[in-house]
């Protein structure tokens, strides 16, 4: 967190800077099928952040050592356009999307039935084009649509979400000043049907009660976005 | 396909959902809600009843009581059985399936064939074209050819090995390999397989149908370009690029 408390985001009304309230969140827009190539794939857009995803495969893992006799290994790689931020983004691996990568990672094995494709790799490729923030949210919101788009059997959608601290106040999905300035940031990955948590990260601090109303305000987006998610799985199809 | 909606004014449509409970003779699988040809479609998660009335068939899952598709496609009810008929689908081997392959790798004594299948098939040395010598695997096929076999077998590993020894197996030499996805090969081949024997005399193309979804289309380029767009049309998708 930036640390620069005195920062005023919230006006006497109780609105943001972008005139939302504390639990709205920005706009999304859902694509699937926008690689004709790959698998599955998806285009979201949530604000000003856009992520790209394509899924490939089940398919033969290579290396041989990377193989799993038992299941399938999925093949997370999240990265950030150089061209996606205000300054330019060196290309490549960092530290940064390789924890993301691997979060994401994470996140989706607990819903995708890897045990069916025992020896075989799910490729799931992640492109932030435009970045704002929250990007992790989106790109891991966006893989999970990308991987039903490909058939890839799983038990549940991921939703995921963040809330945070702007000026003392709790508020649903951060835009790029309120995560610069803000004091906290708490991104949770959902299972809609179920409630179930597979990814929560926090930086800053919250007390109980805080932590509370930003874990009521990310349950409540995570049903809004998936409604959206539905909609687009069902109405992409093309069939 | 495209959908914007702002948070702030979101309204979903909340209409009814079918389910194994509401589901009648008059409504069938399809439930209240059906339209797209009868049948409704879902995604992964979705709660789709209690999981004594009807059994879990392919695409859906019974957890803790409840069935859940784990598939997205579309629902359907077949004697006592609730499944999902994907719409997306990757293609797993089955003994005797026809197919067409890529070679991917080579040993001394087999290939390693590469289907579209989530694993790579073997062709040994002693089911491959004729006679070959042990350490000659890659002077009678290299690596990137296409050829045409047959799966012999499929272990419980997932493993399958392909065979070349059958009428018509042999390397693909001429023509183009055209891919769509396997459970579409149904409407392509029609009932009887009308659609294909239409489709043939009107291309005047030899068209060889594999069961993992790729086709060996040979003759004139008007004919492989007619058949490319009916491709096009049955997939949804663009088929053989920029003509």
């Amino acid at each position: 967190m930036g640390g620069y408390g005195d920062v005023q985001m919230i006006d006497e009304n109780g609105l943001r800077m972008d005139g939302r309230s504390p639990g709205d969140i920005r706009d999304i827009t859902i694509e699937t099928g926008v690689i004709p190539v790959a698998d599955g794939s998806c285009r979201m857009t949530w604000g000003t952040n856009e992520a790209i995803v394509a899924v490939y495969g089940p398919m033969e893992a290579h290396p041989r050592k990377i193989q799993r006799q038992d299941r399938a290994v999925l093949d997370v790689a999240y990265n950030m356009a150089p061209f996606s931020t205000t300054d330019r983004m060196r290309p490549g691996f960092n530290r940064r999307s390789r924890e993301i990568s691997k979060v994401t990672k994470d996140a989706l094995e607990s819903v995708v039935l890897l045990e069916l494709y025992p020896r075989s790799k799910i490729r799931v490729t992640i492109e932030i084009v435009s970045a704002e923030a929250g990007t992790r949210c989106v790109g891991l919101t966006a893989a999970s649509v990308a991987l039903a788009d490909a058939g890839i059997p799983m038990t549940d959608l991921v939703v995921s979400v963040a809330s945070g601290k702007i000026n003392d106040v709790v508020v649903c999905d951060l835009n790029k000043e309120e995560d610069n300035y803000g004091e906290a940031d708490l991104p949770m990955g959902i299972l809609p049907n179920s409630g179930e948590l597979v990814f929560l990260q926090m930086d800053g601090d919250l007390s109980q009660e805080e932590f509370k109303q930003a874990w009521d305000y990310n349950m409540d987006a995570a049903q809004v976005v998936h409604k959206l998610m539905v909609e687009a799985l069902k109405g992409g199809d093309s069939q | 396909m495209i959908l914007v909606i702002s948070p702030a004014s979101t309204v979903m449509n909340s209409g009814p959902v079918a389910r194994p409970d509401n589901m009648t003779k008059k409504n069938g699988a399809a439930g209240p809600r059906g339209n797209n040809r009868g049948q409704t479609l879902v995604v992964p998660g979705e709660d789709l009843g209690n999981s004594e009335d009807f059994e879990a068939g392919h695409g859906v899952m019974a957890i803790s009581g409840r069935l859940k598709a784990v598939k997205q496609g579309r629902l359907s009810e077949k004697g006592g059985s609730i499944s999902v008929d994907p719409t997306h689908t990757r293609y797993i081997p089955r003994p005797g399936d026809l197919v067409i392959g890529y070679i991917e790798g080579c040993t001394n004594n087999l290939w390693f064939i590469e289907l579209g299948a989530p694993f790579n098939a073997i062709l040994p040395m002693s089911l491959g074209p004729g006679k070959v010598d042990f350490g000659g695997t890659r002077s009678v096929m290299d690596i990137g050819d296409a050829v045409l076999c047959r799966i012999q077998e499929v272990e419980e590993t997932h493993s399958s090995v392909v065979t070349m020894k059958g009428m018509g197996l042999r390397k693909i030499r001429s023509g183009v390999i055209e891919e769509i996805d396997p459970h579409l090969l149904g409407r392509l081949i029609g009932k009887g397989g009308e659609s294909l024997r239409r489709l043939k005399a009107e291309a005047e193309c030899r068209i060889v149908v594999a069961d993992n979804g790729r086709m060996w289309i040979d003759g004139e380029l008007d004919g492989i370009l007619e058949v490319r767009k009916k491709l096009s049309e049955i997939s949804g998708r663009d088929i053989g690029g920029e003509n």
